[in-house]
């Protein structure tokens, strides 16, 4: 019972000492900055295609967030696996996939990640370890906890993170998991990242238990509430996460306090929530800007800075050129990859 | 006057068992809730309890007597004040069960264990196994068990978890001794929560482990049914190749015996219709164990739907080193010119004994085990039709969007013009299973109906 005491403590602290978790160096400093500014600027880029018609179905951006999935990826180790929903493309990014192969899947062509046959919401690289990418809400977990269950299996020391998000957080299959991962001490750290609305619905009208560092509670499993839009307070909660996990203690769960700055998807009329209210958190709690503002603060240069958002624009503008020009799926893939 | 203890019935399915052991003697006091004998049954070892008070007077089954029947008396017990001369007056023990037994009444239809082995109706013999090898019997329970335990010493990869699986030897004791050979590492009990482990059992797949998940029944697969369709059917397809996962998913599929119904559906036709699956129902002990064995090696995720009024059934199983039957492959069990018969699982009982009945009227039918739904072996179904110009399929789940409809279909768009008579389907009746032992019996096709139907296409 040490543990969720342990957890009540930290998350205490949190939220008290005002977001001054541990200082990076600069040179994690310039890395955080240029992979959140590679997936904003990949956010951007997609959500133009989507509105040009080069992208089809669902678009779920995750402009806002970006901290989450930068901060958590400096806190993993080669071969451990990240598994999310459907608003993935950050978490691809982050993980290292090739911008070209995310956009070319966005667009439906075969240099894309999936050959075209999966789309925004199915990407998957095995050489990554990114398990998807999954389009229905809260399945993820389970599977994130099978990926435990089988690092656990082969003793091999590594994590899964499992990400989801506050809606998916009141799905039952989460809570199946979660009483499996604990009685069987299964290394996954379950990342809620809550945004404060599924889809239109928010946290309040839709959550009876709005501290989701507590959905372990009844399960022991340890809960952090973190500061989703601090990168540094999200590799810092990693860090003990994953340490927590692969000491071979079991789950843990941390809540990421974020915010998407879009809507849900691409079609989302945004009448649940103010306009001011997206400023507000914009003008007062940018991840990105927290960043570069430190960096500023620490002398480094304006053409420093530009350099990183010019060498990331590059890289996004190829990769929107390769996915318009590269082409659709040969009509033969119809009907591979059904059985092997 | 003294009171007669009955073999009891300890499952739906029990129809007999042996009296293993006698832990009263003639003569002892007996007290209501007191063990006095152990019964075997083909899944388990269970306890009698006495219900009366008073004095073991006569044990009428001698411990160590093998099958009897549910409801023989078994012995006596002498109420206060009675001695060993009322005995006399008990009712004689001499007519029991066979026809006094609901149980064995409900399940006329279908061949009691090792009495009539199903299987043995067979006249063709299976190409998959080479003339001369040696067979032994065994039950299907012991052919599945037998199959996992092969491929489990063959694959450290391969695991099983589900409910009861391992302490208590499996819910239909289809695991008995997994967990004692393999250890909990690989044999897992789960918490009743089939959609959260089926989702575990998928993303262990993806990382190359190739789970057995057992359902206790395929009812209970519908909580689950979610992640063995969107995240095991598709995932190969949605990765473009890149992850797919090899896993099984099996257990009792269908109706059981007066369980209802919630416990009673047949999900052969709705997995069948999913790409990305395989689904494989067989019916004879052999093919139990090496459709089970090729499943567990298949790369693709797999149904294998098993049914629990054959698990006690036996049948010669070739004694070879490492037998797989090649999914996706029909067997023509009954060789004959007049009709085609096509079933798989429980749906072939009534369809063998069918054919032994339409045989006296002169109608020699052709029986097809189609064995494998996803892949269907159409080729076989279809060169049968050629032949004979007639078909009857035979199924326990509804018709409406069946697996026999699926057949009709494909003997409409490949054998049209051999057709002498429209295709004819005997299914479940469209209900729910009732409780009632005539309703249930009335819900599920029979021999009998299969005969009618056989009958009609050939215009007799």
């Amino acid at each position: 019972m040490a543990a969720p005491k342990k957890a009540a403590a930290s998350a205490e602290q949190d939220k008290t000492n005002g977001g001054s978790p541990p200082d990076f160096t600069k040179e994690q400093e310039l890395k955080a900055l240029r992979d959140m500014l590679l997936i904003r600027r990949f956010e951007e880029k997609a959500g133009q295609l989507y509105g040009m018609g080069a992208i089809g179905g669902f678009c779920h951006l995750y402009i806002g967030q970006e901290a989450v999935v930068v901060g958590m990826q400096m806190a993993l180790k080669q071969g451990d696996q990240v598994i999310t929903g459907y608003r993935d493309h950050g978490h691809m990014l982050a993980t290292g996939m090739e911008a070209n192969g995310v956009m070319a899947e966005l667009t439906g062509r075969r240099g894309g990640y999936s050959k075209g046959k999966g789309g925004s919401m199915h990407m998957f690289s095995k050489e990554k370890h990114f398990y998807g990418g999954h389009g229905i809400v809260g399945a993820q977990v389970s599977l994130g906890t099978g990926l435990a269950f089988a690092n656990n299996y082969r003793g091999n020391g590594n994590v899964s993170v499992t990400y989801f998000g506050d809606g998916a957080a009141n799905q039952g299959q989460v809570y199946e998991s979660f009483n499996m991962a604990e009685l069987w001490k299964l290394p996954v750290i379950y990342v809620i990242e809550n945004n404060r609305y599924a889809m239109g619905t928010s946290v309040s009208r839709a959550s009876a238990q709005q501290d989701f560092s507590k959905r372990g509670a009844s399960f022991n499993i340890p809960g952090l509430q973190v500061d989703g839009m601090d990168v540094r307070a999200v590799k810092a909660a990693g860090d003990e996460a994953a340490a927590w996990c692969r000491a071979g203690k079991g789950p843990m769960i941390l809540e990421m306090q974020t915010y998407r700055y879009r809507g849900h998807s691409m079609s989302d009329p945004a009448k649940y929530r103010t306009r001011e209210e997206v400023e507000k958190v914009r003008h007062d709690q940018d991840p990105i800007e927290q960043v570069r503002n430190r960096l500023l603060a620490a002398k480094v240069s304006e053409a420093d800075l530009k350099a990183i958002d010019a060498e990331v624009r590059d890289i996004v503008n190829a990769s929107a050129d390769f996915a318009q020009h590269d082409p659709e799926p040969d009509a033969a893939e119809l009907w591979t990859d059904v059985y092997r | 006057m003294p009171i007669q203890v009955l073999m009891p019935a300890l499952s739906p399915t029990m129809e007999k068992g042996n009296l293993a052991k006698w832990l009263k003697k003639e003569g002892e006091t007996i007290k209501s809730g007191d063990v006095i004998a152990e019964i075997e049954t083909d899944k388990a070892t269970m306890e009698v309890e006495a219900t009366d008070e008073g004095t073991l007077g006569k044990i009428l089954i001698a411990e160590g007597t093998a099958d009897v029947p549910v409801n023989t008396p078994i012995a006596t017990i002498l109420a206060d004040g009675e001695s060993a001369a009322d005995l006399a007056k008990a009712p004689a023990p001499a007519k029991p069960a066979a026809e006094a037994a609901p149980p064995a009444a409900a399940k006329a239809e279908a061949p009691a264990p090792k009495a009539a082995p199903a299987p043995q109706a067979v006249a063709e013999p299976d190409p998959e196994v080479p003339a001369g090898t040696e067979m032994i019997t065994q039950t299907i329970r012991e052919a599945l068990r037998d199959a996992m335990a092969e491929e489990m010493r063959r694959d450290a990869d391969v695991l099983v978890m589900g409910e009861e699986v391992a302490e208590y030897q499996g819910a239909y004791k289809v695991t008995q001794g997994l967990l004692q050979e393999f250890g909990a590492k690989r044999v897992i009990d789960t918490p009743i929560t089939e959609h959260g482990f089926a989702g575990i059992g998928v993303g262990a797949a993806m990382t190359g482990l190739k789970p057995i998940v057992e359902f206790m029944t395929f009812n209970f697969a519908m909580q689950a049914i979610d992640q063995i369709i969107n995240s095991a059917a598709k995932t190969l397809y949605m990765s473009g190749g890149q992850m797919g996962c090899s896993i099984v998913f099996r257990g009792p599929n269908g109706a059981a015996s007066r369980v209802a119904a919630q416990h009673s559906q047949d999900y052969a036709s709705w997995y069948s219709n999913v790409p990305g699956l395989k689904v494989v129902a067989p019916f004879s002990a052999a093919d139990y164990k090496g459709l089970l064995k090729a499943a567990i090696r298949d790369p693709n995720p797999v149904i294998f739907l098993e049914n629990e009024m054959l698990y006690g059934h036996t049948g010669e199983v070739p004694k070879l080193d490492d037998f797989v039957i090649p999914i996706g492959k029909a067997r023509i069990v009954r060789s004959g010119s007049h009709v085609t018969i096509i079933s798989w699982s429980n749906g072939m009982s009534y369809a063998l004994k069918a054919a032994d009945e339409l045989a006296k009227d002169g109608i020699e039918a052709e029986v097809i085990d189609l064995r494998t739904l996803r892949p269907m072996d159409t080729e076989t179904i279809i060169n049968s039709v050629k032949k004979t110009g007639r078909a009857v399929t035979v199924e326990e789940g509804w018709a409406q969007s069946g697996v026999g409809a699926e057949i009709a279909a494909r003997i409409m768009e490949n054998a049209f013009d051999y057709l002498d008579a429209p295709v004819a389907r005997v299914t479940g009746k469209d209900v729910p299973m009732p409780y009632a032992a005539n309703l249930e019996k009335l819900a599920l096709p029979s021999a009998a109906e299969v005969v009618e139907a056989a009958k009609a296409v050939c215009y007799r």
